[in-house]
């Protein structure tokens, strides 16, 4: 069997032996519920908090602003129906590039009658058209919602946050900004960002699975997604996953002290991908803004509609290269991806998805386009 | 330090740690990625999936995975009352429930539902003909969970589930506390909607589940965190697959024979605390003596002593609760206690003992020495 390539790296991540390490403890020994008053409680109450400030001084905001959660799908849930719920947001503008969790968060606000929803243009390069995010802004005094993601999942373009930031704060908008993709992958310093709220997953950033955090700027008072115990200041009942919460602190830490190097061996591996791409496949096109604003560890390709790349996938699947036609989330169903259409809706197109970590290498690169060469 | 506070949390198991470490670094994979290690993954949850189902009576499409019994039982609560609405407005709970139930049920309050808090006996028990009258037409659902966090007093499970079928209302429980422990068949049992938790059965926190019938009836269930449309429309986000892997493992540990003998051990240390403490002056037990209850749970209470002051003693070397973790920090008395129908001074007297499968009988006579001496000192002084 040959070895294994993984290149999809945005849908989930390997958790890090360090971060594994720094896990472990909280299973066994260090297992107490923190709401409980006695040691086992106050210890793991103690490495909560450490965590949360942990997490809040990477993100540049204050920790009484962090709040734990199962994931980033929860975190966006709770953010937009906060905002409508909580904050009387009564227009939600989104773009059609979303992720599913904010997409269909929002259409089931809208279908129920409590939101109108509008959709931003997105420019030819998959970027939104902030001339027209501006011009829906101005035309309408309603308490409106802004939620956009930093990096987009399947195509890696970035979004200009302080832009959207500025604008949200001039109309007086609420922004939520799902930066899945971006945390534990590139600096953030929120404060200066000017969002209301933020998602961000473990998984993505070689953390666990089942953890997530939610930002709330200090300025916003929400109710609780789900109910039922004090827990995080009342803002989100359950007990709280420990080893979740400490692993989520320690890759965080782990993938920002180690940033620039991990950034420019990555973004080695996707510049080499797009120089052997472009000179062995003709017809090859790449999505997005990819030698623009666009996340170094995310490179979306697509490929004419023939024959053999209709098997690309499944082949690649044969040869052990695990890539993705687009989000994870989506990859099960036999519907094409949401993002692909809203960018490129007549042509008929295979959209493969590159994703890499800090555990790839150029090897492995060369290994993904020689298999390539072989199958198209 | 000696562990007394099992109903709060468990250990992880490391029979249960040695199943699930591969699934960190090594087996990763998302399990709705379409490559090997996406598959892999996702053979793993389905087979926990399966696991947990043939081990209360169910068909593996008929569990839900969720990140805990908190939001099992917000997602059955909210998800049946929008599915509903048609029918009606009305849901029966218990004035005993957890928080999880009971402000589920405040905040669907605000949405206009109607909620009936049935009051319980000073057994904690419900009243049977109580519920029968309790519901209406327009009733939708009845939440009663299968033994309480607090007393550990068990409702009458299958005679509940039997009426709720009869007068065509669904059944939700919220397990959490019984899962493992106690036999339980959602078919003979009648169930409808079943709330559970990984951390409370040796299994890792983050991680829980919801039995969802899809035949007989079949139960509409109105998602309540959208996104990919993972666990069949129900609950969408990335599977927690250590954490499921670990709860289906932990469940099986339960049905193990040796182990079975273990747990049966466990009421035997019960037994040999709650005797000794209860020869005290001034303890009793908050459980009528023939009711059906946990077989690792004792509330006792030590009158003309504040829970305050016992518990500020007593939690230096044992880790014990006047209640609820998850209310620990309000200060208030019990409210499962003052629902079985203890003043305010009674509940705030009393002790949740709470035992498990790593408890050892020298825990429980040194366990027994420290309760005596700090309560004897604290009766002198008061």
């Amino acid at each position: 069997m040959t070895r294994r390539i993984y290149f999809d790296n945005a849908a989930t991540t390997a958790l890090d032996k360090e971060v594994l390490d720094a896990m472990l403890p909280y299973l066994t020994t260090h297992f107490g519920n923190p709401s409980s008053i006695y040691s086992y409680g106050r210890e793991t109450r103690l490495a909560v908090e450490n965590a949360r400030k942990s997490v809040a001084k990477t993100l540049g905001v204050h920790p009484a602003e962090i709040f734990f959660t199962s994931g980033g799908t929860e975190s966006t849930n709770t953010a937009i129906n906060a905002a409508v719920r909580d904050l009387g947001c009564t227009r939600i503008i989104t773009s059609p590039l979303e992720h599913h969790a904010t997409m269909h968060c929002t259409e089931a606000l809208s279908k129920r009658g409590e939101v109108r929803l509008e959709k931003v243009a997105i420019l030819e390069n998959g970027h939104v058209d902030l001339e027209d995010l501006k011009n829906k802004l101005s035309g309408s005094a309603e308490k409106t919602l802004i939620t956009l993601m930093h990096a987009n999942n399947e195509i890696g373009n970035m979004l200009d946050v302080e832009a959207v930031g500025t604008l949200a704060e001039q109309y007086g908008a609420i922004f939520h900004c799902d930066t899945v993709q971006t945390v534990g992958h590139y600096p953030l310093d929120l404060k200066k960002l000017k969002v209301h709220f933020t998602s961000a997953a473990g998984h993505k950033f070689h953390g666990p699975k089942g953890i997530g955090v939610l930002y709330v700027n200090e300025n916003i008072k929400i109710h609780p997604f789900i109910e039922g115990g004090a827990q995080e200041r009342n803002m989100r009942a359950g007990t709280e996953n420990i080893y979740g919460i400490v692993g989520f602190a320690k890759a965080l830490e782990l993938a920002m002290a180690h940033y620039e190097q991990e950034r420019s061996h990555i973004q080695a591996i996707k510049d080499h991908m797009i120089k052997r791409l472009e000179s062995e496949f003709e017809q090859v096109r790449f999505n997005g803004d990819t030698r623009g604003e666009s996340l170094y560890s995310v490179l979306s390709v697509s490929f004419p509609e023939t024959e053999k790349t209709e098997m690309l996938l499944f082949n690649l699947d044969i040869h052990n290269i695990c890539v993705s036609g687009g989000s994870a989330c989506s990859s099960g169903a036999s519907v094409g991806s949401h993002v692909m259409q809203a960018l490129y809706p007549t042509e008929h197109l295979v959209p493969v998805r590159f994703s890499f970590s800090k555990y790839n290498t150029l090897e492995e690169a060369d290994l993904v386009i020689d298999q390539l060469k072989k199958l198209l | 330090m000696i562990y007394l506070d099992y109903n709060a949390t468990t250990p992880v198991d490391e029979r249960v740690i040695s199943r699930i470490l591969p699934f960190f670094s090594v087996d990763f994979g998302n399990a709705a990625s379409a490559h090997p290690y996406g598959r892999k993954a996702h053979e793993a949850v389905e087979a926990a999936r399966g696991s947990i189902a043939r081990h209360i009576g169910a068909d593996s499409s008929e569990i839900i995975f969720t990140s805990g019994a908190t939001e099992s039982c917000n997602l059955a609560l909210k998800g049946c009352f929008e599915s509903y609405a048609g029918k009606g407005r009305h849901i029966i709970t218990v004035a005993t429930e957890h928080a999880a139930v009971l402000d589920s049920c405040r905040y669907l309050k605000t949405r206009g539902a109607e909620i009936t808090y049935l009051p319980v006996q000073s057994s904690g028990l419900i009243d049977l003909e109580a519920l029968g009258q309790a519901i209406r037409s327009d009733t939708i659902m009845v939440a009663v969970m299968t033994a309480n966090n607090e007393s550990g007093v068990i409702q009458p499970i299958r005679a509940i589930g039997q009426l709720c079928h009869q007068r065509d209302v669904i059944f939700f429980t919220d397990a959490t506390q019984a899962l493992g422990k106690l036999p339980i068949d959602v078919q003979k049992d009648q169930i409808d909607l079943m709330a559970f938790s990984g951390h409370k059965i040796y299994a890792p926190k983050g991680v829980g589940g919801l039995y969802v019938r899809r035949k007989a009836p079949r139960v509409r269930l109105a998602e309540q965190m959208q996104g990919g449309g993972h666990e069949k429309g129900m609950r969408s986000g990335t599977l927690n697959v250590p954490g499921i892997v670990g709860m289906a493992e932990a469940l099986r540990l339960f049905s193990l024979p040796e182990q079975r003998q273990v747990e049966a051990g466990i009421q035997a240390l019960r037994d040999q605390l709650e005797a000794e403490l209860l020869r005290l002056p001034g303890v009793f037990s908050n459980i009528p003596g023939h009711t059906k209850r946990m077989s690792h749970v004792a509330n006792l209470r030590f009158e003309q002593i504040t829970g305050k002051q016992l518990l500020g003693r007593l939690n230096e070397q044992l880790a014990v609760s006047s209640g609820s973790a998850c209310s620990t920090e309000s200060k208030e008395p019990s409210h499962v206690l003052l629902a079985m129908g203890l003043t305010e001074a009674q509940a705030q007297s009393s002790i949740r003992f709470s035992l498990g499968r790593f408890t050892t009988a020298q825990q429980i006579r040194q366990a027994i020495s420290i309760i005596t001496s700090a309560a004897e000192d604290l009766r002198r002084t008061s």
